[in-house]
């Protein structure tokens, strides 16, 4: 018990002090997860609209693919990204096992099915509906589509946001992927992992705080602009 | 002619629509009335080609329908639609009004001419800068109309425009289109519901029976002397549906 309250002490120091330590793992956990959703957001949100707005019947057998692998598990992305960025893979040659960079692949594959099928989701509601009036009043397809993302904004945040917040809350593909590296690749997650592993439980308490702190910012801001937007 | 429909066919799971001849003469005022389900918004929207047809001829101003998008777009772009179910844009009620003007390319300085005009002749200056999803339904409705008008479409489409609202809200969007009609010589092709409605505004009456036009003609000759029973029972209020 004691133990356990010392670590919640000393991880609040660790906060409080800024230690460079904790600072260094919190950043590249952002830089990662932001650079993937960055990216997912750019490729599914495009996608993701362009699915909505066509009839359910013309899109049931994507729609399936996407479900599955919006519920795939992050170890097993993580496997397959393996496969593919090891010496021996089709992308061996890039050297990319590893790095920062074979993370944000990684998370790219886990994010990109959940902002796309999310935003499909969303926009199926309402988008076709959108888009007529648009039509009706002289819009393109360009300016009509662009008026579906625009109107279901709320709808597309809450997408690119899930996405976030599962990708930066994830262990197993980071960890295969990246390896854990200190100083290169460690992330808060698997930081937690290792610190835990090793009985240095303030670093471990701490940088879960940093995590849940992260994940109400995320959903407050997330809960504001729902409730703003109705 | 400015609208001009031959032999028309729409097909969902069944025939929903065959129309054999539907003329709209440029400047008129009509009114489509029918009951419900009979395809009178399925008419609205194939005639501002967002719905495709299954067969038939469709001409604007005597030119056939152009197969080419581009050309397409241009010929969508002479109507206005104001939708059954209005749905203004969550944004301001001027960029709302401004929307179609801008699809256009309209040049900053006449946008705001416009809008600032429309605004005030539906009476709603103040709220220019009011969130749209916020009006009541009556202003939502004023809007909706000025949203569609703005751009001075020579074809004006409205499915229902005073549904659920009040007898004063109905007089003054029946005042905007007379005077829409008159001043800005805009044709208009109004569904509705009422057929008080249709009496009061329309100088020809189209009735429209599970698909197809039973009758149509001057509203003085629909409503006084229709040659069909049905649309006899429809007037007279008598349909049973
Ligand atoms: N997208 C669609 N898919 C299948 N059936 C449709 C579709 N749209 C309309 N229909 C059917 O076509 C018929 C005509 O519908 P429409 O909306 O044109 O009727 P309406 O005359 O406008 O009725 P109301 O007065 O109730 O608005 C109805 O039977 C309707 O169910
Ligand atoms: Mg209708």
């Amino acid at each position: 018990m004691s133990r356990l309250l010392e670590g919640f002490v000393e991880a609040f120091q660790l906060i409080i002090a800024l230690d460079p330590a904790l600072l260094q793992i919190v950043f590249l956990s952002l830089r990662v997860s932001i650079l993937a959703i960055i990216i997912s957001t750019l490729l599914g949100v495009p996608l993701g609209t362009l699915l909505g707005l066509k009839p359910e019947r013309k899109t049931r057998f994507v729609n399936k693919i996407i479900f599955t692998f919006m519920g795939m598990p992050p170890v097993v992305a993580g496997l397959v990204i393996y496969l593919f960025l090891s010496r021996q893979g089709p992308l061996g040659v890039l050297g990319l096992l590893y790095t920062p960079t074979a993370m944000i692949i990684a998370q790219v594959f886990l994010s990109f099915p959940i902002v796309t099928g999310l935003t499909m989701v969303g926009i199926r509601a309402k988008g076709s509906e959108v888009e007529e009036i648009a039509r009706s009043l002289g819009a393109g397809s360009a300016l009509a589509a662009w008026t579906v993302v625009r109107e279901l904004r709320i709808a597309i945040l809450g997408a690119i946001i899930t996405g976030f917040s599962r990708v930066v809350a994830e262990v197993g593909a980071v960890m295969i992927v990246g390896g854990n590296i200190a100083g290169h690749t460690r992330v808060m997650t698997t930081a937690i992992v290792l610190e835990t592993r090793r009985g240095n439980f303030e670093l471990a308490i701490g940088l879960g705080i940093v995590l849940l702190m992260l994940s109400f910012i995320v959903n407050s801001v997330l809960y504001n602009i729902q409730r703003g937007g109705e | 002619m400015l609208v001009e429909l031959t032999d028309i066919r729409k097909k969902y799971d069944k025939e929903v629509l065959k129309v054999d001849k539907l003329l709209f003469q440029k400047g008129l005022i009509y009114g489509i009335i029918g009951p419900s389900g009979a395809g009178k918004s399925t008419l609205l929207r194939i005639i501002n080609l967002l719905t495709p047809f299954n067969s038939g001829t469709y001409q604007f101003m005597g030119r056939p329908l152009p197969s080419n998008g581009q050309e397409r777009l241009k010929l969508q772009r002479k109507m206005a639609l104001v939708f059954q179910k209005t749905l203004l844009f969550k944004d301001s009620v001027w960029n709302n009004v401004a929307y179609g003007l801008k699809a256009r390319g309209f040049s900053r300085s006449e946008i705001t001419q416009r809008v600032g005009e429309l605004l005030e002749q539906v009476g709603l200056q103040e709220l220019a800068f009011r969130r749209a999803d916020t009006l009541s339904g009556g202003e939502a409705q004023r809007i909706a109309i000025a949203r569609a008008v703005a751009f001075e479409p020579h074809l004006l489409l409205l499915d229902e425009p005073t549904a659920n609202l009040d007898p004063g809200n109905i007089e003054l969007i029946e005042k905007m289109i007379r005077q829409l009609n008159r001043t800005k010589s805009i044709t208009v092709v109004m569904v509705t519901h009422n057929v008080f409605q249709a009496h009061r505004i329309a100088q020809e009456v189209i009735f429209i029976h599970e698909g197809r036009i039973v009758e149509s003609g001057p509203t003085e000759q629909i409503f006084e002397e229709p040659l069909d029973p049905r649309t006899k029972a429809f007037v007279e209020g008598r349909m049973i549906y």
